[in-house]
C-alpha cells in the first residue's frame, strides 16, 4: 500500500486528495483469519483418519504397542501391506485380501457395464420414445429408490434361488443392476431430455430408427454423463457391503466383506498394522476414482444423492 | 448545475484483463444519464463501481461532493434497481421495502411513512402484503424501484431494469420511469443496451465500447453528429447507411467518391482537422434520403428498387448506390415497387463522414 | 419402411424397441419393488421361521418386535443418531459451504479434502474410526501419554456413549456431500440478491439468515430427505465399527433385520422389522413428495 500513498502525492489531472483506487484490504484481516482458520482446522480433522491409516500401516507391531497413533513411523515397513494383500486369514482361507479384490473386480466390472447399458437405453426410450404407461413404471422405479433395501432382500433371495443364481457372482451382478437402475435411469433420462429435440426430429426425418439414433447421435453426444454414471457405479458397487454379504458365499465375498471379516475376526492376536493396510487397500480404488475424476465426481454424487 | 456524481480517472482490471480505462464522467444534479453500449462494453461494471459493489483498480468516485471511493454501498446515498429485480422472495412487498431500514434501526413510524410514500408514488399500495412470486413482472419491477425509493437516495442506479419484460410492458414502464424522474428530480444513472430506451429517457447518453466512453452528449446530438462509426451504427433503427469510398479534391469543396458515384461535400462541416482526402466512409440515415422528392438536393441519383420492406407507417426501400447497399425510409403511401427506377437525393450536411482507417468523424 | 403401407400396425407393436428397452425397468419396478415389498409386508403377518410360510398370526410378530429390548435399543439408537446426524450435517454442511462460497483461494483443494471421505465405504470409515477411538492406542492413549493420566475417551466401549462414537464416524464420512449440495444451492442464488442486500446495508450474517437460507428451502428439504432415507438404512457402519456392541448397545434396525433373517432364522421377525423401516421411510418421504410435487400445482 505504500506506493499508493506516494502516488497520491502527485495527483493526476482530476484526482483529488483522499481515498482513491481499491479499498485497502489486509491479507490477515479478521475475516480472512476466521475463514481460512476454520477451513484449515476442519481440513486437518478430515485428513486425520487418512493419515492415521497410512502411518499405522507402515509401522511394525512393537512400535504400535509402544507409541502414539499420530506419530510417524520410526522404521517404515511394508510387511503389513504384503501380509494384508497375500496372507491375512479370514476363516479357513489365508490368501489375504487379494481374493476379495479380484472378487470385487469380477463383481464391479460386469455390474457397471450391465447397469449402465440397461439404464442408458431405457433413459433414452423414456426421454425420446415415450409410450403409454412408461411414466407409471418410471414413477414406481423412482419411488422404489427410497424403499429400504431390507424390505426387498428376502424376496430377491427367493427369486435368485429359483433361477439358480443365489450365492453366485452373477446373482450379485443382477442385484447391483437392479438397485442401480433408479438413479441411473433418472440420470440418463434427464440428460437425454435436455438435448435439443430438433436433433432427434431431424434424425427421424433422415430415416434413422430407435437404435440408429441411439448409437449414432445420442451416444457420441453423451460421453460426460456416461463418465458420471461410471464413477457413480464403480464407487457405489465397490463400497457395497450389504448385498455382498447376503448374496455371495464366503469364497466369493467382495473386498469390503472380506476386509470386515479380517479386521473384526475374534481369533488370534490383533495386528492393527495389517488391519490398517487392508483398510487402505480396500479404499484405494474409490479414492483413486475420486481424485482422478475431480469435478465429475461431484456431479455424480450430486445426482447420486437422490439414491440416498 | 452542481455535479452529483463524479467519476475521476477510474480504471478497473481483473488480473490482466482491463475492463474500464481512465473513465471520466461528471453527472449533474438531477440529470438522467444513460450508459448505452453492447453487452460486454463495461457499462454495468461502471454502474457497479459507482454503487460500490466492485472495487476499482484506480481512480476516485465522488457522490454529492463526497469521496466515496472506499465507502460501503449502503453509505453512498444510492438506491439500485437490478435487471432480475433481486426482490427477497420469502418476504412480502412491505418487508422487501422496509428490510434495509429496519436493519439500519430506523424508528417504526418513520419506516411506515416512507413505505407509504413510496407505495403511493409507485401505486403498489394494494400489493404490500403479497409476496414477489404473486406479482407480475411489471409489478415486481415497481417494487424494486420502491426499494430504492424508500432509501431516500440522492442517486438512483438502474441496471438494465426493463430487459426482462416484454416489449409492451417495457414501453409502459419506460414512461413511468420518466415520470418518476420528473416528479422526484433525483440524479439517475441508467444502464441499457436498448437505444430506444436511451433516446427516450436520457438527458445525456454515454455510448460505451470496450471499457471506454465513445461519446457523451445529448441524445439528438449523438444521433445527428456521431463522433465515430461505432456510435453512428449503434444508434438508429433502421441503421445508418455506410458507403465506403474516397474523399477526393473537387471543385470548391472535396467530393466523396464511391466507384462511379461522386457526391459533392459542399456544406459538410468538417471537423477541426479541416478538409481531408483519402479513404473514408460516408454515413447517411435512411430517413434523411429523399425518394422522388424533386430535384432540390445537392446530390441526387437514379437507382433501381431491389427490395421493399413495409414496416407499417413507413417502408424501407433497398437499392444499390456505387455498388453498395443503401436503404431509404419512405412513407408507406408513397412506397415504390420493386424494379422501379427512383431518384434519390440527400444533403451532405446531414451526412457523417468517417475516417477510413480509425472510423473517427471527419 | 420395410412393411407395405397396409394400414396402421398393431398398437402393441408400435414403438416396440422402446418397450423392449424398458423391460428391465418394468420387471424391476413391478416384480422387485412392488412385488417384493408387498411380499415382505404380507409375510410379516406370518410365523415364518427358517422358511417363509403363509401361516398368518396377525400382529403377533409386531407385538414381539416392540417388546424386544434389542429392537427398542435399535430404535432409540436410530432416533439419537438420526436427529443429531441431521442437525450436525445440515449445520456443518451449510457453514462449510458458506465459507467455501466466500471467493476464497484454494477452494478446490478444500472441497476435495472435505469430500474425499464420501468416496470411502462405510466399512472403511467404521474401521478407521474404530482404530482412532481405540482406548488402548487411540486418542485416549495419546492424551494420557501427554500427562493427563485420568483422561477418559472410549465411546466405543461405553454402552451409553457408543452411538455418539458412531455418529462421529458417520459425520466424517457424510458432511462433505451435504456441503456440496449446499454449495450448489448457494451458487444457484442470484448474484443480484447479494448486491441488493449490500446496497440495503444488510450485514452478511443477516443476509444469510433472513434472505439466503429461506431462499434455499427446497435445497434444505431435499437434503433432509436424502439424509433421512440414508440414516434409516445405517448398517455397514455399525457392523464395521462395533458389530452392535458392546453387548447390544449399538444395535440399529437394519442390523436387527439382517440378523433375524439370516442368522437367527426367524424370518417373521425380520419381515416385521423391515416393514417398520418401510413405514418410517413412508412417514418421511410422503409429506416431502406431497410438498415437492403436489405443491407445484398451486403455483
Amino acid at each position: 500500500m505504500h506506493d499508493r500513498v506516494a502516488l497520491s502525492a502527485i495527483p493526476a489531472a482530476r484526482i483529488e486528495a483522499g481515498p482513491q483506487g481499491p479499498k485497502p484490504r489486509h491479507a490477515f484481516s479478521r475475516r480472512n483469519i476466521f475463514i481460512y482458520g476454520t477451513l484449515i482446522v476442519v481440513s486437518l480433522y478430515y485428513l486425520l483418519p487418512l493419515y492415521v491409516m497410512v502411518v499405522t500401516s507402515l509401522k511394525g507391531m512393537p512400535e504400535i504397542r509402544l507409541g502414539n497413533i499420530f506419530a510417524p513411523p520410526m522404521e517404515i515397513t511394508f510387511e503389513p501391506w504384503a501380509k494384508a494383500w497375500a496372507t491375512a486369514c479370514t476363516g479357513l482361507n489365508c490368501d489375504g485380501l487379494s481374493r476379495g479384490f479380484w472378487n470385487s473386480v469380477r463383481i464391479t466390472v460386469p455390474s457397471v457395464i450391465i447397469s449402465i447399458v440397461i439404464a442408458s437405453v431405457n433413459g433414452y426410450a423414456l426421454a425420446n420414445w415415450r409410450f403409454k404407461g412408461a411414466d407409471v413404471f418410471f414413477t414406481i422405479l423412482i419411488v422404489g429408490a427410497f424403499i429400504p433395501y431390507q424390505v426387498m432382500i428376502y424376496p430377491i433371495v427367493i427369486v435368485l434361488r429359483e433361477i439358480g443364481l443365489y450365492g453366485s457372482l452373477s446373482g450379485l451382478v443382477i442385484v447391483h443392476s437392479i438397485f442401480g437402475m433408479p438413479i441411473l435411469t433418472l440420470l440418463f433420462r434427464n440428460y437425454f431430455a435436455s438435448m435439443p429435440e430438433e436433433l432427434f426430429k431431424a434424425a427421424r426425418v433422415d430415416g434413422a430408427g430407435f437404435w440408429g439414433i441411439y448409437f449414432r447421435i445420442m451416444l457420441p453426444m453423451s460421453l460426460p454423463i456416461f463418465v458420471v454414471a461410471i464413477i457413480l457405479q464403480i464407487t457405489g458397487i465397490w463400497n457395497d457391503f450389504l448385498f455382498g454379504v447376503i448374496y455371495t458365499r464366503p469364497e466369493s465375498y467382495p473386498m469390503t466383506v472380506q476386509l470386515n471379516n479380517i479386521v473384526n475376526s475374534m481369533q488370534g492376536v490383533k495386528e492393527y498394522n495389517v488391519n490398517m493396510a487392508a483398510t487402505i487397500l480396500t479404499g484405494l480404488v474409490p479414492l483413486f476414482v475420486y481424485f482422478v475424476s475431480g469435478k465429475l465426481f461431484v456431479r455424480g454424487i450430486a445426482a447420486g444423492a437422490v439414491k440416498g | 448545475m452542481n455535479t452529483s456524481v463524479s467519476v475521476k480517472d477510474l480504471s478497473l482490471a481483473f488480473g490482466t484483463v482491463s475492463v474500464l480505462q481512465d473513465m471520466n464522467l461528471d453527472i449533474g444534479d438531477g440529470e438522467f444519464l444513460v450508459l448505452l453500449g453492447p453487452s460486454g462494453c463495461g457499462k454495468s461494471t461502471l454502474l457497479n463501481c459507482i454503487a460500490g459493489l466492485i472495487d476499482v483498480s484506480s481512480g476516485q468516485i465522488f457522490i454529492n461532493g463526497r469521496n466515496v471511493t472506499w465507502e460501503e454501498p449502503k453509505d453512498r446515498g444510492i438506491g439500485m434497481v437490478f435487471q432480475s429485480y433481486a426482490l427477497y422472495p420469502q418476504m412480502t412487498v412491505e418487508k422487501n421495502l422496509s428490510f434495509g431500514l429496519r436493519v439500519a434501526g430506523m424508528p417504526k413510524p418513520q419506516i411506515a411513512e416512507r413505505v407509504t410514500r413510496a407505495s403511493e408514488i409507485l401505486q403498489i399500495g394494494a400489493l404490500l402484503q403479497r409476496k414477489p412470486a404473486a406479482l407480475s413482472g411489471g409489478q415486481r419491477q415497481r417494487v424494486a424501484i420502491g426499494r430504492a425509493l424508500v432509501r431516500d437516495a440522492e442517486v438512483f442506479l438502474f441496471d438494465e431494469p426493463l430487459s426482462n419484460l416484454d416489449a409492451k410492458l417495457r414501453s409502459e414502464l419506460r414512461v413511468e420511469i420518466k415520470r418518476l424522474h420528473q416528479k422526484l428530480g433525483n440524479t439517475m444513472i441508467y444502464v441499457t443496451h436498448d437505444q430506444i430506451e436511451a433516446m427516450t429517457l436520457a438527458d445525456r447518453i454515454a455510448v460505451m465500447k470496450g471499457g471506454v466512453i465513445q461519446q457523451l452528449d445529448a441524445p439528438q446530438q449523438i444521433y445527428n453528429r456521431p463522433v465515430n462509426r461505432f456510435v453512428a451504427g449503434f444508434l438508429g433503427s433502421p441503421g445508418m447507411n455506410f458507403l465506403e469510398g474516397q474523399v477526393e479534391a473537387g471543385g470548391d469543396a472535396p467530393d466523396f467518391v464511391a466507384r462511379n458515384v461522386r457526391i459533392p461535400l459542399k456544406g459538410y462541416g468538417f471537423g477541426i482537422k479541416g478538409a481531408y482526402t483519402g479513404p473514408a466512409t460516408l454515413g447517411i440515415r435512411p430517413e434523411h434520403i429523399g425518394v422522388n422528392t424533386g430535384s432540390g438536393w445537392p446530390f441526387s441519383a437514379a437507382v433501381e428498387v431491389e427490395v421493399v420492406e413495409p414496416m407499417g407507417s413507413d417502408t424501407l426501400v433497398w437499392a444499390r448506390l456505387g455498388g453498395q447497399n443503401i436503404t431509404m425510409l419512405v412513407s408507406s403511401e408513397r412506397s415504390p415497387r420493386v424494379g422501379e427506377m427512383v431518384t434519390i437525393g440527400f444533403d451532405p450536411m446531414r451526412a457523417s463522414l468517417f475516417d477510413g482507417a480509425n472510423g473517427d468523424r471527419l | 419402411m420395410s412393411t407395405a403401407p397396409t394400414g396402421r400396425p398393431n398398437r402393441l407393436f408400435r414403438n416396440l424397441n422402446a418397450k423392449v428397452a424398458s423391460i428391465p425397468m418394468i420387471l424391476t419396478a413391478v416384480v422387485i419393488f412392488v412385488g417384493g415389498t408387498a411380499w415382505t409386508v404380507v409375510y410379516s403377518f406370518t410365523n415364518s421361521r427358517l422358511l417363509p410360510r403363509l401361516n398368518f398370526v396377525g400382529l403377533e410378530q409386531y407385538e414381539r418386535l416392540w417388546a424386544a429390548p434389542r429392537w427398542q435399543i435399535a430404535v432409540e439408537n436410530l432416533l439419537i443418531y438420526g436427529i443429531l446426524s441431521l442437525i450436525f450435517s445440515l449445520v456443518i454442511g451449510f457453514v462449510l459451504a458458506a465459507l467455501l462460497d466466500q471467493k476464497i483461494r484454494f477452494e478446490n483443494t478444500f472441497r476435495s479434502i472435505l469430500l474425499y471421505p464420501f468416496a470411502l465405504s462405510f466399512i472403511v470409515t467404521g474401521l478407521v474410526w474404530q482404530w482412532i477411538l481405540n482406548p488402548d492406542f487411540g486418542v485416549q492413549n495419546v492424551v494420557r501419554s501427554l500427562g493427563w493420566e485420568s483422561f477418559v475417551f472410549d465411546p466405543l466401549y461405553n454402552p451409553s456413549l457408543v452411538i455418539y462414537g458412531i455418529l462421529i464416524a458417520g459425520l466424517w464420512q457424510g458432511t462433505g456431500l451435504i456441503m456440496c449440495l449446499m454449495l450448489a444451492g448457494l451458487r444457484g442464488i442470484d448474484e443480484d440478491i447479494w448486491k441488493a442486500a449490500r446496497v440495503d446495508g444488510i450485514p452478511m450474517w443477516k443476509t444469510y439468515l433472513f434472505i439466503v437460507i429461506p431462499m434455499m428451502r427446497p435445497v434444505f428439504v431435499t437434503t433432509l430427505v436424502i439424509l433421512a432415507s440414508g440414516i434409516v438404512r445405517v448398517y455397514d457402519l455399525v457392523v464395521a465399527q462395533t458389530s452392535g456392541g458392546p453387548g447390544i448397545s449399538s444395535e440399529v434396525p437394519a442390523k436387527y433385520v439382517y440378523d433375524y433373517m439370516f442368522l437367527a432364522q426367524n424370518l417373521g421377525q425380520g419381515f416385521a422389522a423391515s416393514s417398520m423401516m418401510l413405514l418410517t421411510v413412508i412417514v418421511i418421504v410422503v409429506p416431502w413428495a406431497y410438498l415437492e410435487f403436489g405443491g407445484r400445482r398451486r403455483a
